[in-house]
């Protein structure tokens, strides 16, 4: 195991960020502010996947390149692997986590939404709770992309969060 | 009353806590002020939101710092500078500050780190002149230090991204509130 630094830290930045682009930045435009947290995500993902692949022969197809994804790197990212990959043969893959850990861990303190949000519309404010959870996993879907994209495969990553704390992350790939 | 264990040791502290790839880390925040430097043009506005950011976060870490660390009323602002280099560094990025550089009153004194987490394969291009990279740690410490009533502010005076031979920032006691220091009543 490499350096390391608190939980907090990271779950800090990742949550300032993601306050930063909905509350301060682009309040009322909350598609702008996810393509940015998406942005980040991908050159996160992008360059650990560089890091990660180094020393590795080139993979051969998408499936060892997505069990690459599951396995090695998101060991190397949350200490476990993705529980459980599907996929319909025909370029979409479905990668759960069954408890992914910016959802158990990010806690969202009220306090900070309201001192970010006076600016912002009010009507925006109302399940601010499920919204930032929604943008914040614009995060790691980022990262996805970007580690994908790095291993030469083009593709759209969405998160479904309807059976929280498991997070299932669908990776479509591009033909 | 407050326990009377004794507090941890920052090597202690450090190995308590929940721990994550400091590699995650350092480029998620990377990432962060790149993307910054994208949105807000003006690097000056940068510096600002990652000040923001980090005394958002102090404002935050204080709390964890308190509840786990056992540290109790620290007697002056000497103490509680100590106690934020050997023990608050070492319990979030894994590293410890050395103070120095008092001045006479004891109000004002300098974070050296030599080993910084933050800015592990940072190389900051020409075009960043103005930019404040660490501008988050200065943040967490003036957000940090607020949250048990002592007002700081918090510059940077070496910064090894522009050539310095160390990282150093010097930290301004400008206004203490003593009576609400470090613990409020919960009643």
């Amino acid at each position: 195991m490499g350096r390391e630094v608190a939980g907090s830290c990271l779950d800090g930045v990742v949550m300032e960020m993601v306050s930063a682009y909905c509350g301060r930045f682009y309040a009322a435009k909350p598609e702008l502010a996810a393509g940015r947290i998406e942005a980040i995500g991908f050159q996160v993902g992008h360059q650990l996947s560089e890091r990660y692949t180094m020393d590795r022969p080139r993979f051969t197809d998408h499936l060892e390149a997505i069990k690459f994804i599951c396995k090695d790197f998101w060991s190397e990212l949350f200490k476990k692997q993705i529980d459980n990959l599907k996929t319909n043969h025909r370029g979409t893959f479905v990668l759960q986590d069954n408890c992914f850990p910016w959802l158990t861990h990010v806690s969202l303190d009220p306090s900070m939404e309201s001192t970010d949000a006076t600016e912002s519309d009010p009507a925006l404010l109302g399940d601010t709770a499920a919204q930032t959870t929604s943008m914040l996993l614009y995060f790691p879907c980022g990262i996805i992309r970007g580690a994908l994209t790095n291993l030469g495969i083009p593709c759209a990553v969405s998160a479904d969060m309807s059976n929280l704390p498991a997070c299932s992350f669908v990776v479509r790939i591009k033909t | 009353m407050p326990p009377l264990t004794p507090p941890k040791s920052g090597d202690a502290l450090f190995s308590s806590v929940e721990r994550v790839n400091a590699e995650l880390f350092t480029l998620t925040y990377g990432a962060i002020v790149r993307q910054l430097l994208t949105d807000l043009e003006e690097v000056e506005e940068v510096n600002k939101q990652l000040d923001q950011m980090g005394y958002n976060i102090g404002t935050r870490l204080v709390d964890e710092f308190l509840a786990k660390s056992n540290v109790s009323r620290c007697v002056d602002f000497k103490e509680t500078a100590d106690t934020i280099a050997k023990l608050g560094f070492k319990m979030f990025l894994g590293v410890t500050a050395t103070v120095t550089n008092w001045d006479a009153e004891g109000t004002t004194c300098s974070f050296v780190l030599e080993d910084n987490p933050l800015v592990d394969f940072v190389e900051l291009p020409d075009t960043c002149q103005g930019l404040q990279y660490c501008n988050v740690l200065s943040g967490v410490i003036r957000g940090a230090l607020e949250m048990v009533s002592m007002k700081t502010e918090v510059t940077w005076v070496r910064d090894m991204l522009r050539g310095d031979d160390a990282y150093e920032m010097r930290v301004k006691l400008t206004k203490q509130v003593p009576e609400e220091y470090p613990y409020k009543d919960d009643d």
